[in-house]
């Protein structure tokens, strides 16, 4: 067995260790005797989304993101056929900013992918902190770090998760980041799944169960490094 | 000019509060009494470094302020010049604001002919236009603490903001960072350049991720014929045409040996006890800063010959019969460039890391990510331990890049076991809130070894 992972302009949205992320997913694939493939795709490569069973789309400073935003739109039609066919994807800051309709910052409005019916408003105070979520799709805790000057505007889509301490996606909703189908997006580095591997565990499953029938399950591993490290931050 | 009441009381105050902290050995004296003194009298470091004889001399950048600093500070002093500087890396305002005071005189005057201060970037904004250097030193700009600094163009405005203050001062940029050219082509002040000759640095010095490489004039990508390290190297854009421009100082015939290195500067031969590539970028930057200073500067061979690397920090110690090598890791390129020399000793060695999450280290840790140690396997490690407050997190880091290490509370303990029963080479590697607590800890363990039976 084999997944194929896309890490997309890992050379423009590579904020705060997200390339843990995909360390972390080719880590627990191998771990559990499945082969993983990952393709960092540069700024300017050809992407073949019928190829990848995981997109990570990661977050960037919003000079890059601007950058990142512009062929992100014009492979738009192919990020949408990938999530709508139930393909995995997870977006980092930034690139759950980009998955949305637009992000007005301080100047000037970036178009978004508009992947997502939902948009982004810059505000000069920063939300940077530790976070503590609860996540419908799991039974423990999210827990991650947050710096963004963005506040995210979900619409009725479901919330990643339900914040328990600190900020979400603004600084009045008690909801982070958002999912839908197999899409989870999410403002919450750390790196988030090596510091949550039942998240990192989620996709990967998704992700089986996408390419090889729905009756896959993973085997445990054990977590406990992780489990240490997220109690310190929980502490 | 006649000196003030306050700025008398202010200077005394000071002197007399460091000298009870050193006394009660509360700390090293070198933040509080730039409070005091501050509050005192508030435009104590305008009139005190408007009393510098000859220059004022600014040094900012992500790596390499402290070396830098001192390396024009020790040339001077031993051009027989007087001399003011933060030593010790108390970078920030009442770190400056204490150099200054704590070298006045009791009647608040000042005798210096120069003054050579490093600043976090951070307090740019505030303490250069006070000090208004004649001239400013950029080391160059990597990704740093990002809960601390934010995103590398917030570190850059800051930077800018505090230059665009004083467009006569002259700049000494690295011609090899494309972040610190194209901040001193925005600010327009007078720029001298330096920089690293082509295909010197070889094997793993560029290992690691580079922090951008899109064009900071037009946004293309960039493209480079080689790299030094992180993003540094020959760069240029095809697409707007800016390139990495030719430099005043260059670096050539770089050569490491066992203990340190040598190379040519401007027609001279220069040794130098560091193995580390980024301390010749260092040495260069301070020498093209004492040029820049029109400063005499025929003591710099041998200043660079016998100066200490480490800063007092990352220092060497002999304990129980074993070498060990204390490191200093504060950001991914700081730590890719300790992994680099762990890497050219290849007899088998043990590793302590330590990671803290304090205020001066950053609350987020997600950094450690950005280091790629996927070469660590080639290290000869042998016993791999974790400590700090985060270690967990550091030893979460290494089992995703399945390196076994355990993680300890009691770093006393292990150096005693690692240097009695161990491969007798150890390397501490610290960020920064745990460095001098280490250093000590290491330095009298070296002293109970050396007491006489």
């Amino acid at each position: 067995m084999k997944l194929t992972i896309g890490h997309i302009y890992p050379d423009l949205l590579n904020l705060y260790g997200d390339r843990g992320n995909i360390q972390c997913l080719r880590k627990r694939l191998e771990w559990r005797g499945i082969e993983a493939e990952v393709f960092p795709f540069c700024f300017g490569d050809l992407i073949d989304f019928r190829k990848l069973d995981i997109v990570m789309l990661g977050g960037g400073s919003d000079r890059e993101q601007e950058i990142a935003a512009g062929n992100l739109r014009a492979i738009r039609q192919e990020v949408h056929e990938f999530v709508e066919d139930g393909g995995v994807l997870l977006a980092v800051c930034g690139g759950y900013q980009l998955l949305g309709e637009y992000y007005r910052t301080s100047g000037k409005i970036i178009e978004g992918m508009g992947i997502l019916d939902i948009y982004t408003e810059w505000k000069p105070e920063r939300i940077v902190q530790n976070v503590i979520l609860q996540s419908p799709l799991f039974s423990t805790e999210v827990v991650g770090f947050v710096n963004h000057g963005g506040r995210t505007y979900i619409g009725d889509y479901m919330p990643f998760g339900t914040v328990k301490f600190g900020l979400g996606n603004t600084e009045h909703s008690r909801q982070e980041g958002l999912v839908y189908k197999n899409v989870i997006a999410t403002y919450l580095h750390g790196p988030l799944l090596p510091k949550n591997p039942v998240v990192c565990d989620y996709l990967i499953e998704k992700a089986m169960q996408r390419k090889y029938g729905s009756n896959v399950i993973l085997k445990l591993l054990p977590d406990t490094e992780e489990q240490r490290a997220q109690k310190y931050m929980m502490e | 000019m006649s000196v003030g009441i306050r700025t008398k009381l202010a200077v005394c105050l000071a002197k007399f509060s460091s000298q009870m902290i050193q006394r009660t050995k509360l700390g090293r004296g070198t933040t509080l009494p730039g409070r005091i003194a501050e509050m005192l009298a508030p435009k104590l470091l305008q009139e005190l470094s408007g009393m510098v004889r000859e220059k004022v001399i600014v040094t900012m950048g992500t790596n390499g302020k402290t070396t830098t600093n001192n390396l024009l500070c020790q040339t001077l002093e031993a051009e027989g010049k007087k001399v003011i500087c933060n030593r010790l890396g108390a970078n920030m305002k009442n770190g400056i604001i204490s150099a200054f005071v704590l070298a006045a005189r009791k009647d608040g005057r000042l005798d210096a002919d120069y003054a050579c201060i490093e600043v976090d970037e951070l307090a740019a904004a505030t303490v250069v236009p006070l000090l208004a250097p004649d001239c400013i030193v950029l080391t160059n700009i990597f990704r740093d603490q990002l809960d601390r600094y934010g995103e590398i163009d917030i570190i850059c405005r800051k930077i800018k903001e505090a230059v665009q203050t004083l467009p006569k001062a002259m700049l000494v940029i690295n011609s090899d960072d494309i972040f610190s050219y194209a901040l001193a082509c925005e600010c327009g002040n007078p720029v001298v350049l330096y920089g690293i000759k082509e295909n010197e640095f070889h094997d793993m010095a560029s290992e690691g991720f580079p922090d951008s490489l899109f064009c900071r004039f037009c946004g293309e990508r960039l493209s480079y014929d080689f790299f030094h390290y992180g993003h540094l190297g020959s760069w240029h854009c095809f697409h707007c045409g800016a390139k990495r421009p030719s430099p005043v100082f260059t670096a050539s015939d770089i050569w490491f040996d066992g203990e340190g290195c040598s190379f040519s500067l401007d027609g001279q031969l220069f040794t130098a006890q560091t193995k580390a590539y980024y301390s010749i970028y260092n040495i260069l930057s301070a020498y093209t800063a004492l040029y820049a200073a029109e400063a005499e500067a025929f003591a710099f061979e041998e200043t660079v010959r016998n100066f200490d690397y480490g800063n007092k920090r990352e220092e060497k110690f002999f304990i129980n019969g074993a070498h060990v090598q204390l490191y200093l890791a504060k950001n991914p390129v700081g730590f890719q460039q300790k992994l680099v020399m762990l890497r050219r000793d290849s007899s088998p060695k043990d590793i302590i890391i330590q990671i803290n999450d304090n205020a001066q280290d950053g609350k987020d840790v997600s950094w450690l990510w950005d280091v790629d140690f996927s070469a660590f396997a080639k290290l000869h490690a042998v016993t791999v331990l974790t400590a700090g407050l985060r270690r967990y997190d550091m030893q979460l880091r290494l089992k995703y890049e399945d390196i076994p290490c355990e993680t300890i509370d009691d770093i006393e303990i292990a150096v005693e076991e690692l240097t009695e029963k161990g491969t007798k080479n150890l390397y501490v590697i610290s960020n920064y809130s745990g460095l001098y607590e280490m250093n000590q800890m290491l330095k009298r363990m070296q002293k109970k070894g050396e007491a006489p039976l």
